[in-house]
Protein backbone atom coordinates (compact mmCIF):
# COMPACT_ATOMS: atom_id res chain seq x y z
CA UNK A 1 0.00 0.00 0.00
CA UNK A 2 2.80 2.11 0.71
CA UNK A 3 4.35 1.42 -2.54
CA UNK A 4 1.10 2.34 -3.82
CA UNK A 5 1.30 5.74 -2.38
CA UNK A 6 4.89 6.48 -3.35
CA UNK A 7 3.60 6.06 -7.07
CA UNK A 8 0.96 8.65 -7.06
CA UNK A 9 3.24 10.73 -4.45
CA UNK A 10 3.33 14.07 -7.00
CA UNK A 11 -0.49 14.31 -6.95
CA UNK A 12 -1.23 13.69 -3.26
CA UNK A 13 1.51 16.43 -2.84
CA UNK A 14 -0.17 18.68 -5.59
CA UNK A 15 -3.57 17.70 -4.01
CA UNK A 16 -2.67 18.60 -0.58
CA UNK A 17 -0.74 21.82 -1.00
CA UNK A 18 -3.86 22.80 -3.13
CA UNK A 19 -6.31 22.45 -0.35
CA UNK A 20 -3.44 24.50 2.33
CA UNK A 21 -3.36 27.32 -0.19
CA UNK A 22 -6.94 27.96 -0.51
CA UNK A 23 -7.38 27.87 3.38
CA UNK A 24 -4.69 30.57 3.21
CA UNK A 25 -6.95 32.27 0.53
CA UNK A 26 -9.93 32.36 2.67
CA UNK A 27 -8.38 33.39 5.63
CA UNK A 28 -5.53 35.87 5.17
CA UNK A 29 -7.05 38.81 3.50
CA UNK A 30 -5.29 40.49 0.41
CA UNK A 31 -3.29 37.68 0.17
CA UNK A 32 -3.06 36.94 -3.85
CA UNK A 33 1.07 37.99 -3.96
CA UNK A 34 1.52 35.17 -0.84
CA UNK A 35 -0.39 32.48 -2.83
CA UNK A 36 1.21 33.35 -6.02
CA UNK A 37 4.56 32.50 -4.78
CA UNK A 38 3.56 29.59 -2.98
CA UNK A 39 1.59 28.85 -6.24
CA UNK A 40 5.18 29.17 -7.90
CA UNK A 41 7.19 26.76 -5.24
CA UNK A 42 4.53 24.15 -5.24
CA UNK A 43 4.96 23.64 -8.80
CA UNK A 44 9.19 23.80 -8.68
CA UNK A 45 8.52 21.18 -5.59
CA UNK A 46 6.41 19.18 -8.37
CA UNK A 47 8.80 19.55 -10.91
CA UNK A 48 11.80 18.41 -8.34
CA UNK A 49 9.65 15.16 -6.62
CA UNK A 50 8.65 13.89 -10.26
CA UNK A 51 12.35 14.42 -12.05
CA UNK A 52 13.62 12.29 -8.92
CA UNK A 53 11.14 9.75 -9.43
CA UNK A 54 12.20 6.52 -11.40
CA UNK A 55 11.30 6.55 -15.12
CA UNK A 56 10.40 2.67 -14.65
CA UNK A 57 7.03 1.48 -15.57
CA UNK A 58 4.20 1.45 -12.71
CA UNK A 59 0.61 0.37 -12.73
CA UNK A 60 -1.27 0.71 -9.18
CA UNK A 61 -4.88 0.98 -8.01
CA UNK A 62 -6.04 -1.81 -10.03
CA UNK A 63 -3.84 -0.88 -13.13
CA UNK A 64 -5.59 2.21 -13.24
CA UNK A 65 -2.40 4.49 -12.78
CA UNK A 66 0.29 4.70 -14.85
CA UNK A 67 3.27 6.06 -13.84
CA UNK A 68 5.93 6.04 -16.89
CA UNK A 69 8.45 7.95 -18.83
CA UNK A 70 6.13 9.35 -20.80
CA UNK A 71 3.51 10.23 -18.30
CA UNK A 72 6.42 11.86 -16.42
CA UNK A 73 8.07 13.66 -19.42
CA UNK A 74 4.13 15.36 -19.93
CA UNK A 75 3.84 16.31 -16.28
CA UNK A 76 7.35 17.98 -16.32
CA UNK A 77 6.53 19.76 -19.86
CA UNK A 78 3.14 21.23 -18.13
CA UNK A 79 4.33 22.39 -14.80
CA UNK A 80 7.41 24.27 -16.58
CA UNK A 81 4.75 25.51 -19.38
CA UNK A 82 2.63 26.62 -16.69
CA UNK A 83 5.27 28.38 -14.29
CA UNK A 84 6.56 30.32 -17.39
CA UNK A 85 2.80 31.17 -18.43
CA UNK A 86 1.90 32.53 -14.65
CA UNK A 87 5.09 34.31 -14.02
CA UNK A 88 5.31 36.34 -17.27
CA UNK A 89 1.75 37.27 -16.72
CA UNK A 90 2.27 38.31 -12.84
CA UNK A 91 2.01 42.30 -14.41
CA UNK A 92 -0.73 41.65 -16.63
CA UNK A 93 -3.06 40.56 -13.95
CA UNK A 94 -2.21 42.80 -11.45
CA UNK A 95 -2.70 45.63 -13.95
CA UNK A 96 -5.45 43.92 -15.15
CA UNK A 97 -7.01 43.80 -11.39
CA UNK A 98 -7.49 39.89 -11.67
CA UNK A 99 -5.38 38.98 -8.29
CA UNK A 100 -8.25 37.40 -6.70
CA UNK A 101 -6.45 34.95 -4.59
CA UNK A 102 -8.75 31.79 -6.68
CA UNK A 103 -6.47 32.61 -10.07
CA UNK A 104 -3.11 30.71 -8.93
CA UNK A 105 -4.90 28.28 -7.00
CA UNK A 106 -7.52 27.27 -10.04
CA UNK A 107 -4.66 27.05 -12.34
CA UNK A 108 -3.13 24.67 -9.89
CA UNK A 109 -6.45 22.22 -10.11
CA UNK A 110 -6.19 21.96 -13.86
CA UNK A 111 -3.01 21.07 -13.72
CA UNK A 112 -4.07 18.21 -11.06
CA UNK A 113 -6.65 17.29 -13.74
CA UNK A 114 -4.27 17.44 -16.49
CA UNK A 115 -1.98 14.95 -14.56
CA UNK A 116 -4.43 12.60 -14.01
CA UNK A 117 -5.26 12.81 -17.91
CA UNK A 118 -2.03 12.35 -19.17
CA UNK A 119 -1.62 9.33 -16.08
CA UNK A 120 -4.05 7.30 -16.40
CA UNK A 121 -5.18 3.77 -17.88
CA UNK A 122 -8.86 3.32 -17.09
CA UNK A 123 -11.66 5.18 -19.05
CA UNK A 124 -12.92 6.67 -15.64
CA UNK A 125 -10.04 7.95 -13.94
CA UNK A 126 -8.97 9.60 -17.54
CA UNK A 127 -12.92 11.52 -17.81
CA UNK A 128 -11.99 12.35 -14.16
CA UNK A 129 -8.94 13.94 -15.34
CA UNK A 130 -10.29 15.80 -18.25
CA UNK A 131 -13.49 17.35 -16.24
CA UNK A 132 -11.43 18.55 -13.49
CA UNK A 133 -9.09 20.06 -15.75
CA UNK A 134 -12.39 21.43 -18.21
CA UNK A 135 -14.47 22.65 -15.24
CA UNK A 136 -11.03 24.80 -13.97
CA UNK A 137 -10.43 26.20 -17.59
CA UNK A 138 -14.29 27.44 -17.41
CA UNK A 139 -13.67 29.49 -14.98
CA UNK A 140 -10.73 30.78 -16.13
CA UNK A 141 -12.26 31.99 -19.65
CA UNK A 142 -14.67 34.07 -17.89
CA UNK A 143 -12.22 35.29 -14.66
CA UNK A 144 -12.84 38.82 -15.66
CA UNK A 145 -16.36 38.68 -14.42
CA UNK A 146 -17.21 41.97 -15.15
CA UNK A 147 -15.89 42.14 -18.72
CA UNK A 148 -18.38 41.04 -21.37
CA UNK A 149 -16.37 39.42 -23.46
CA UNK A 150 -14.63 37.26 -20.84
CA UNK A 151 -18.05 36.18 -19.40
CA UNK A 152 -19.05 35.39 -22.89
CA UNK A 153 -15.95 33.52 -24.22
CA UNK A 154 -16.74 31.45 -20.61
CA UNK A 155 -20.46 30.97 -21.77
CA UNK A 156 -19.13 29.77 -25.44
CA UNK A 157 -16.13 27.52 -24.11
CA UNK A 158 -18.99 25.92 -21.55
CA UNK A 159 -21.37 24.73 -23.81
CA UNK A 160 -19.01 23.44 -26.88
CA UNK A 161 -17.10 21.76 -24.34
CA UNK A 162 -19.49 20.18 -22.28
CA UNK A 163 -21.20 19.00 -25.48
CA UNK A 164 -17.63 17.60 -26.39
CA UNK A 165 -17.40 16.04 -22.84
CA UNK A 166 -21.04 14.17 -23.86
CA UNK A 167 -19.54 12.59 -26.91
CA UNK A 168 -16.82 11.99 -25.56
CA UNK A 169 -18.26 10.35 -22.47
CA UNK A 170 -20.83 8.46 -25.02
CA UNK A 171 -18.13 6.86 -26.61
CA UNK A 172 -16.49 5.81 -23.36
CA UNK A 173 -20.05 3.96 -22.43
CA UNK A 174 -19.85 2.05 -25.64
CA UNK A 175 -16.62 1.09 -25.44
CA UNK A 176 -17.00 0.04 -22.01
CA UNK A 177 -20.04 -2.00 -23.07
CA UNK A 178 -18.27 -3.50 -26.42
CA UNK A 179 -15.05 -4.78 -25.07
CA UNK A 180 -16.72 -5.21 -21.11
CA UNK A 181 -13.96 -3.14 -19.28
CA UNK A 182 -12.85 0.51 -18.40
CA UNK A 183 -8.94 -0.69 -18.59
CA UNK A 184 -7.38 0.69 -21.28
CA UNK A 185 -4.67 -2.56 -21.80
CA UNK A 186 -7.77 -4.81 -21.89
CA UNK A 187 -9.96 -2.55 -24.35
CA UNK A 188 -6.59 -2.91 -26.35
CA UNK A 189 -6.65 -6.88 -26.18
CA UNK A 190 -10.64 -7.31 -26.78
CA UNK A 191 -10.43 -4.46 -29.65
CA UNK A 192 -11.08 -6.00 -32.98
CA UNK A 193 -12.00 -4.37 -36.48
CA UNK A 194 -15.04 -7.04 -36.37
CA UNK A 195 -16.00 -5.23 -33.38
CA UNK A 196 -17.89 -2.45 -35.10
CA UNK A 197 -19.44 -1.37 -31.61
CA UNK A 198 -16.16 -0.42 -30.33
CA UNK A 199 -14.96 0.92 -33.73
CA UNK A 200 -18.40 3.18 -33.56
CA UNK A 201 -17.12 4.05 -29.66
CA UNK A 202 -13.83 5.69 -31.15
CA UNK A 203 -15.19 7.59 -33.14
CA UNK A 204 -17.05 9.63 -30.65
CA UNK A 205 -13.88 9.79 -28.61
CA UNK A 206 -11.85 11.09 -31.32
CA UNK A 207 -14.54 13.60 -31.50
CA UNK A 208 -14.16 14.48 -28.36
CA UNK A 209 -10.24 14.59 -27.99
CA UNK A 210 -10.08 16.41 -31.52
CA UNK A 211 -12.26 19.08 -30.08
CA UNK A 212 -9.94 19.86 -26.47
CA UNK A 213 -6.84 20.20 -29.08
CA UNK A 214 -9.39 22.51 -30.85
CA UNK A 215 -8.34 20.62 -34.16
CA UNK A 216 -10.69 20.88 -37.23
CA UNK A 217 -14.35 20.97 -37.65
CA UNK A 218 -14.33 20.80 -34.17
CA UNK A 219 -12.07 24.74 -33.26
CA UNK A 220 -15.23 26.76 -33.71
CA UNK A 221 -14.17 28.07 -29.77
CA UNK A 222 -10.59 29.13 -30.27
CA UNK A 223 -10.29 31.98 -32.01
CA UNK A 224 -13.37 33.63 -29.47
CA UNK A 225 -12.04 31.96 -26.35
CA UNK A 226 -8.58 33.48 -27.41
CA UNK A 227 -9.96 36.75 -27.84
CA UNK A 228 -12.50 37.04 -24.88
CA UNK A 229 -10.45 35.61 -22.30
CA UNK A 230 -7.67 37.65 -20.55
CA UNK A 231 -4.25 37.33 -21.87
CA UNK A 232 -2.83 35.79 -19.22
CA UNK A 233 -5.83 33.26 -19.51
CA UNK A 234 -5.50 32.43 -23.26
CA UNK A 235 -1.59 32.59 -23.02
CA UNK A 236 -2.39 29.30 -20.41
CA UNK A 237 -5.30 28.14 -22.74
CA UNK A 238 -2.62 28.17 -25.65
CA UNK A 239 -0.13 26.24 -24.21
CA UNK A 240 -0.91 23.88 -21.08
CA UNK A 241 -3.78 22.18 -22.14
CA UNK A 242 -3.14 21.48 -25.71
CA UNK A 243 -0.31 19.52 -24.33
CA UNK A 244 -2.32 17.43 -22.06
CA UNK A 245 -4.77 17.05 -24.62
CA UNK A 246 -2.21 15.56 -27.71
CA UNK A 247 -0.79 12.81 -24.88
CA UNK A 248 -3.79 12.18 -24.33
CA UNK A 249 -4.63 11.11 -28.15
CA UNK A 250 -1.36 10.11 -28.02
CA UNK A 251 -2.15 7.42 -25.27
CA UNK A 252 -5.28 6.34 -26.96
CA UNK A 253 -3.60 5.60 -30.36
CA UNK A 254 -0.92 3.97 -29.13
CA UNK A 255 -2.63 1.57 -26.11
CA UNK A 256 -6.28 1.08 -26.49
CA UNK A 257 -6.59 1.56 -30.09
CA UNK A 258 -3.76 -0.18 -31.27
CA UNK A 259 -5.26 -2.72 -32.96
CA UNK A 260 -8.09 -0.47 -35.14
CA UNK A 261 -5.01 1.65 -36.37
CA UNK A 262 -6.51 1.44 -40.47
CA UNK A 263 -10.27 2.81 -39.13
CA UNK A 264 -8.62 6.35 -36.75
CA UNK A 265 -5.96 6.83 -39.09
CA UNK A 266 -8.44 7.74 -42.00
CA UNK A 267 -9.66 10.30 -39.39
CA UNK A 268 -6.86 11.71 -37.97
CA UNK A 269 -5.83 12.13 -41.65
CA UNK A 270 -8.93 13.99 -42.81
CA UNK A 271 -8.63 16.00 -39.00
CA UNK A 272 -4.93 16.93 -39.41
CA UNK A 273 -5.19 18.22 -42.99
CA UNK A 274 -8.24 20.19 -42.67
CA UNK A 275 -6.56 21.91 -39.43
CA UNK A 276 -3.26 22.85 -41.26
CA UNK A 277 -5.57 24.33 -44.34
CA UNK A 278 -7.42 26.36 -42.21
CA UNK A 279 -4.87 27.39 -39.68
CA UNK A 280 -3.13 28.75 -42.80
CA UNK A 281 -5.76 29.91 -44.77
CA UNK A 282 -8.39 31.97 -42.08
CA UNK A 283 -5.34 33.32 -39.80
CA UNK A 284 -4.49 35.85 -43.15
CA UNK A 285 -7.44 38.21 -42.63
CA UNK A 286 -7.08 38.32 -38.74
CA UNK A 287 -6.53 41.74 -37.37
CA UNK A 288 -6.08 40.53 -33.52
CA UNK A 289 -3.09 39.36 -32.78
CA UNK A 290 -4.11 36.67 -30.01
CA UNK A 291 -6.83 35.55 -32.49
CA UNK A 292 -4.33 35.06 -35.13
CA UNK A 293 -2.37 33.29 -32.89
CA UNK A 294 -5.71 30.99 -32.22
CA UNK A 295 -5.73 30.10 -35.80
CA UNK A 296 -2.16 29.62 -35.76
CA UNK A 297 -2.25 26.88 -32.75
CA UNK A 298 -5.31 25.23 -35.07
CA UNK A 299 -2.54 24.89 -38.09
CA UNK A 300 0.05 23.95 -35.44
CA UNK A 301 -1.89 20.89 -33.90
CA UNK A 302 -2.40 19.85 -37.53
CA UNK A 303 0.68 19.54 -37.92
CA UNK A 304 1.38 17.37 -35.27
CA UNK A 305 -1.86 15.35 -35.64
CA UNK A 306 0.57 14.21 -38.92
CA UNK A 307 2.64 12.93 -36.63
CA UNK A 308 -0.12 10.92 -35.10
CA UNK A 309 -1.84 9.90 -37.98
CA UNK A 310 1.27 7.34 -39.03
CA UNK A 311 0.51 5.56 -36.36
CA UNK A 312 4.28 4.61 -35.92
CA UNK A 313 6.48 5.12 -33.03
CA UNK A 314 8.39 7.10 -35.04
CA UNK A 315 5.51 9.40 -35.66
CA UNK A 316 3.92 9.90 -31.93
CA UNK A 317 8.22 10.91 -31.22
CA UNK A 318 8.01 13.22 -33.85
CA UNK A 319 4.37 14.95 -32.32
CA UNK A 320 5.79 15.10 -28.83
CA UNK A 321 8.93 17.16 -30.23
CA UNK A 322 6.58 19.40 -32.29
CA UNK A 323 4.44 19.73 -28.87
CA UNK A 324 7.79 20.97 -27.00
CA UNK A 325 8.81 23.35 -29.06
CA UNK A 326 5.37 24.69 -29.85
CA UNK A 327 5.00 25.43 -26.38
CA UNK A 328 8.40 27.29 -26.38
CA UNK A 329 7.14 29.55 -29.04
CA UNK A 330 4.04 29.98 -27.82
CA UNK A 331 5.58 31.16 -24.42
CA UNK A 332 7.43 33.64 -25.69
CA UNK A 333 4.91 34.79 -28.15
CA UNK A 334 2.75 35.50 -25.44
CA UNK A 335 4.97 37.14 -23.37
CA UNK A 336 5.58 39.43 -25.81
CA UNK A 337 2.30 41.23 -25.95
CA UNK A 338 2.71 42.08 -22.22
CA UNK A 339 5.48 44.37 -22.90
CA UNK A 340 2.78 46.10 -25.56
CA UNK A 341 1.59 48.57 -22.71
CA UNK A 342 0.49 52.26 -23.99
CA UNK A 343 -1.15 54.55 -21.16
CA UNK A 344 -1.81 51.61 -18.61
CA UNK A 345 -3.50 49.58 -21.62
CA UNK A 346 -2.30 46.51 -23.03
CA UNK A 347 -2.88 46.54 -27.07
CA UNK A 348 -2.92 43.47 -29.02
CA UNK A 349 -4.04 44.59 -32.22
CA UNK A 350 -1.45 43.85 -35.15
CA UNK A 351 -1.80 47.35 -36.29
CA UNK A 352 -0.29 48.37 -33.50
CA UNK A 353 3.01 46.88 -33.57
CA UNK A 354 3.45 48.82 -36.62
CA UNK A 355 7.29 50.18 -36.51
CA UNK A 356 7.87 48.98 -33.23
CA UNK A 357 11.73 48.51 -34.86
CA UNK A 358 12.60 51.85 -33.89
CA UNK A 359 11.93 52.20 -30.74
CA UNK A 360 11.79 48.57 -29.40
CA UNK A 361 14.75 47.26 -31.22
CA UNK A 362 15.21 44.17 -28.71
CA UNK A 363 11.61 43.59 -28.72
CA UNK A 364 10.95 43.57 -32.45
CA UNK A 365 13.85 41.25 -32.99
CA UNK A 366 12.38 38.88 -30.58
CA UNK A 367 9.62 39.07 -32.40
CA UNK A 368 10.79 38.26 -35.38
CA UNK A 369 12.68 35.05 -34.22
CA UNK A 370 9.11 33.57 -33.01
CA UNK A 371 7.38 34.28 -35.74
CA UNK A 372 10.01 33.03 -38.46
CA UNK A 373 10.46 30.06 -36.13
CA UNK A 374 6.65 29.76 -35.78
CA UNK A 375 6.61 29.53 -39.51
CA UNK A 376 9.23 26.84 -39.63
CA UNK A 377 12.16 28.69 -41.10
CA UNK A 378 15.53 26.70 -40.74
CA UNK A 379 17.46 27.36 -39.04
CA UNK A 380 15.12 28.17 -35.82
CA UNK A 381 13.66 25.35 -33.68
CA UNK A 382 10.53 25.12 -35.53
CA UNK A 383 11.56 24.33 -38.49
CA UNK A 384 12.86 21.13 -36.95
CA UNK A 385 9.69 20.63 -35.20
CA UNK A 386 8.26 20.61 -38.72
CA UNK A 387 10.81 18.46 -40.16
CA UNK A 388 11.15 15.74 -37.97
CA UNK A 389 7.14 15.00 -38.04
CA UNK A 390 7.56 15.24 -42.38
CA UNK A 391 10.44 12.87 -42.13
CA UNK A 392 8.08 10.44 -40.15
CA UNK A 393 4.98 10.78 -42.10
CA UNK A 394 7.63 10.59 -45.71
CA UNK A 395 8.92 7.25 -43.73
CA UNK A 396 5.55 5.89 -43.78
CA UNK A 397 4.94 6.60 -47.19
CA UNK A 398 1.99 9.48 -46.93
CA UNK A 399 2.97 11.58 -49.37
CA UNK A 400 -0.50 13.33 -50.03
CA UNK A 401 -0.27 14.52 -46.13
CA UNK A 402 3.40 15.66 -46.18
CA UNK A 403 2.66 17.84 -49.50
CA UNK A 404 -0.52 19.19 -48.61
CA UNK A 405 1.42 19.99 -44.99
CA UNK A 406 4.40 21.56 -46.66
CA UNK A 407 2.01 23.73 -49.17
CA UNK A 408 0.18 24.97 -46.14
CA UNK A 409 3.48 25.81 -44.19
CA UNK A 410 4.13 28.05 -47.53
CA UNK A 411 0.90 29.31 -47.22
CA UNK A 412 1.08 29.79 -43.31
CA UNK A 413 4.29 31.69 -43.51
CA UNK A 414 2.61 34.91 -45.64
CA UNK A 415 0.82 35.97 -42.66
CA UNK A 416 3.94 35.71 -40.46
CA UNK A 417 6.08 36.98 -42.64
CA UNK A 418 2.99 40.30 -43.07
CA UNK A 419 3.57 40.70 -39.43
CA UNK A 420 7.31 41.36 -39.73
CA UNK A 421 6.78 43.73 -42.24
CA UNK A 422 4.96 45.64 -40.23
CA UNK A 423 6.90 45.87 -37.40
CA UNK A 424 9.84 46.38 -39.68
CA UNK A 425 8.80 48.72 -42.69
CA UNK A 426 5.18 50.61 -41.47
CA UNK A 427 5.05 53.56 -40.05
CA UNK A 428 5.75 53.70 -36.02
CA UNK A 429 2.36 54.66 -34.61
CA UNK A 430 2.44 54.06 -30.99
CA UNK A 431 5.59 54.38 -28.46
CA UNK A 432 4.64 51.95 -25.74
CA UNK A 433 5.74 52.51 -22.16
CA UNK A 434 8.97 51.31 -21.89
CA UNK A 435 7.73 48.58 -18.70
CA UNK A 436 9.69 47.23 -16.30
CA UNK A 437 8.29 43.51 -17.02
CA UNK A 438 11.57 41.16 -16.37
CA UNK A 439 9.31 38.25 -15.78
CA UNK A 440 8.03 38.07 -19.51
CA UNK A 441 11.70 39.36 -20.49
CA UNK A 442 13.58 36.54 -19.11
CA UNK A 443 10.76 34.33 -20.96
CA UNK A 444 11.46 35.79 -23.73
CA UNK A 445 14.79 35.55 -24.00
CA UNK A 446 14.38 31.86 -22.65
CA UNK A 447 12.17 31.07 -26.01
CA UNK A 448 14.54 33.02 -28.12
CA UNK A 449 17.44 31.59 -26.84
CA UNK A 450 16.00 28.00 -26.85
CA UNK A 451 15.21 28.54 -30.69
CA UNK A 452 18.33 29.83 -32.11
CA UNK A 453 20.46 27.24 -30.36
CA UNK A 454 18.51 24.40 -31.16
CA UNK A 455 20.13 23.17 -34.52
CA UNK A 456 23.16 22.91 -32.09
CA UNK A 457 21.96 20.19 -30.08
CA UNK A 458 18.75 18.56 -31.03
CA UNK A 459 20.38 15.56 -30.44
CA UNK A 460 18.94 16.19 -26.54
CA UNK A 461 15.43 16.69 -27.00
CA UNK A 462 15.30 13.34 -29.47
CA UNK A 463 17.35 11.60 -27.22
CA UNK A 464 14.81 12.50 -24.28
CA UNK A 465 11.89 12.11 -26.36
CA UNK A 466 13.10 7.99 -27.65
CA UNK A 467 13.52 7.03 -23.99
CA UNK A 468 9.82 7.96 -23.62
CA UNK A 469 8.01 4.50 -25.86
CA UNK A 470 10.38 1.74 -23.97
CA UNK A 471 8.72 0.83 -20.88
CA UNK B 1 -45.50 -9.98 -24.75
CA UNK B 2 -41.96 -8.69 -25.51
CA UNK B 3 -38.57 -9.24 -23.72
CA UNK B 4 -36.83 -6.29 -23.12
CA UNK B 5 -33.04 -6.45 -23.96
CA UNK B 6 -30.13 -4.53 -24.32
CA UNK B 7 -30.77 -3.43 -27.74
CA UNK B 8 -34.02 -1.61 -26.10
CA UNK B 9 -32.10 -0.09 -23.14
CA UNK B 10 -29.43 0.93 -25.64
CA UNK B 11 -32.03 2.46 -27.95
CA UNK B 12 -33.57 4.60 -25.58
CA UNK B 13 -29.93 6.01 -24.90
CA UNK B 14 -29.26 6.63 -28.15
CA UNK B 15 -32.38 8.42 -28.50
CA UNK B 16 -32.35 10.59 -25.37
CA UNK B 17 -28.45 11.37 -26.56
CA UNK B 18 -29.66 12.70 -29.73
CA UNK B 19 -31.94 14.35 -27.98
CA UNK B 20 -29.73 16.33 -26.15
CA UNK B 21 -27.51 16.80 -28.92
CA UNK B 22 -30.17 18.44 -31.20
CA UNK B 23 -31.42 20.59 -28.50
CA UNK B 24 -27.86 22.28 -28.65
CA UNK B 25 -27.83 23.14 -31.73
CA UNK B 26 -32.05 23.70 -33.05
CA UNK B 27 -32.17 25.98 -29.78
CA UNK B 28 -32.42 29.79 -30.48
CA UNK B 29 -34.01 30.86 -26.98
CA UNK B 30 -32.44 30.31 -23.92
CA UNK B 31 -28.36 28.98 -22.68
CA UNK B 32 -30.97 27.14 -20.09
CA UNK B 33 -32.10 24.89 -22.58
CA UNK B 34 -28.44 24.48 -23.58
CA UNK B 35 -27.70 23.31 -20.15
CA UNK B 36 -30.63 21.13 -19.94
CA UNK B 37 -29.84 19.24 -23.20
CA UNK B 38 -25.99 19.12 -21.74
CA UNK B 39 -27.63 17.21 -18.73
CA UNK B 40 -30.10 15.15 -21.23
CA UNK B 41 -26.65 13.93 -22.46
CA UNK B 42 -24.71 12.57 -19.46
CA UNK B 43 -28.42 10.88 -18.57
CA UNK B 44 -28.73 9.10 -21.34
CA UNK B 45 -24.67 7.88 -21.10
CA UNK B 46 -25.81 6.77 -17.40
CA UNK B 47 -27.96 4.78 -19.12
CA UNK B 48 -26.10 3.41 -21.32
CA UNK B 49 -23.57 2.18 -18.96
CA UNK B 50 -26.32 0.99 -16.36
CA UNK B 51 -27.64 -1.47 -18.99
CA UNK B 52 -24.37 -2.55 -19.83
CA UNK B 53 -23.35 -3.05 -16.93
CA UNK B 54 -26.29 -5.06 -15.47
CA UNK B 55 -26.11 -7.63 -18.62
CA UNK B 56 -22.21 -7.83 -18.33
CA UNK B 57 -22.61 -8.40 -14.56
CA UNK B 58 -20.06 -6.11 -14.35
CA UNK B 59 -20.11 -3.54 -11.62
CA UNK B 60 -17.78 -1.25 -12.79
CA UNK B 61 -20.53 0.31 -14.89
CA UNK B 62 -22.74 1.40 -12.00
CA UNK B 63 -19.69 2.76 -10.29
CA UNK B 64 -18.71 4.66 -13.49
CA UNK B 65 -22.33 6.35 -13.39
CA UNK B 66 -22.15 7.48 -9.78
CA UNK B 67 -19.05 9.59 -10.57
CA UNK B 68 -20.52 11.02 -14.17
CA UNK B 69 -23.86 12.19 -11.64
CA UNK B 70 -20.99 13.72 -9.42
CA UNK B 71 -19.44 15.63 -12.45
CA UNK B 72 -22.58 16.53 -13.84
CA UNK B 73 -23.86 18.71 -10.74
CA UNK B 74 -20.43 20.37 -10.12
CA UNK B 75 -20.72 21.06 -14.61
CA UNK B 76 -24.21 22.53 -14.01
CA UNK B 77 -23.12 24.31 -11.15
CA UNK B 78 -20.15 26.60 -12.81
CA UNK B 79 -22.59 26.16 -15.75
CA UNK B 80 -25.34 28.52 -14.08
CA UNK B 81 -22.73 30.63 -12.41
CA UNK B 82 -20.78 31.53 -16.09
CA UNK B 83 -24.79 32.30 -17.19
CA UNK B 84 -25.50 34.60 -13.79
CA UNK B 85 -22.03 36.28 -14.49
CA UNK B 86 -22.39 36.70 -18.36
CA UNK B 87 -26.32 38.01 -17.55
CA UNK B 88 -24.79 40.48 -14.91
CA UNK B 89 -22.79 42.02 -18.22
CA UNK B 90 -24.80 41.83 -20.42
CA UNK B 91 -28.64 41.68 -19.06
CA UNK B 92 -30.17 38.70 -21.62
CA UNK B 93 -29.21 35.28 -21.88
CA UNK B 94 -30.75 34.68 -25.30
CA UNK B 95 -28.70 32.67 -27.59
CA UNK B 96 -29.00 35.15 -29.93
CA UNK B 97 -27.44 37.98 -28.46
CA UNK B 98 -24.04 36.21 -27.78
CA UNK B 99 -22.32 37.21 -30.56
CA UNK B 100 -19.80 39.69 -29.10
CA UNK B 101 -16.75 38.26 -30.94
CA UNK B 102 -17.29 37.44 -34.76
CA UNK B 103 -14.41 36.28 -37.35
Amino acid sequence: MIYNLNIIFPEIFLSLSIFSVLMIGVFIKKSFNLIFNLTSLIIIITIMIISSSPNDTEKVFSESFTRDAFSNYFKILILLSSLFVLNSSKNFIVENKLDKFEYPIIILLSILGMFFMVSANDLILFYLGLELQSLSLYILASIDRDNLRSTESGIKYFVLSALSSGLLLYGCSLLYGFTGSTNFDLIASQLNKENTGAVFAMVFILVGLAFKVSAVPFHMWTPDVYEGAPTSITSYFAVVPKTAGLALLIKFMFIPFSNILLEWQTIIIFISIASMILGAVAAMIQKNFKRLLAYSSIGHIGYALAGVATGTISGYKSTIVYITIYVIMNIGAFSCLYLLKKDGQYKENISDLSGISKKHPLLAISLLIILFSLAGIPPLGGFFAKFYVFVAVIEKEMYALAIIGLLTTVLSAFYYLKIIKTIYFDDSLIAFESTKNRTAQISILASCSILITFFLYPSILNNLVDTLFIG
Amino acid sequence: MIEIGLGHYLSLGAIIFFLGVIGIFLNRKNVIVILMSIELILLAVNINLISFSIFSGDIVGQIFTMLILTVAAAEAAIGLAIIVVYYRNRGSIRVEDIHGMKG
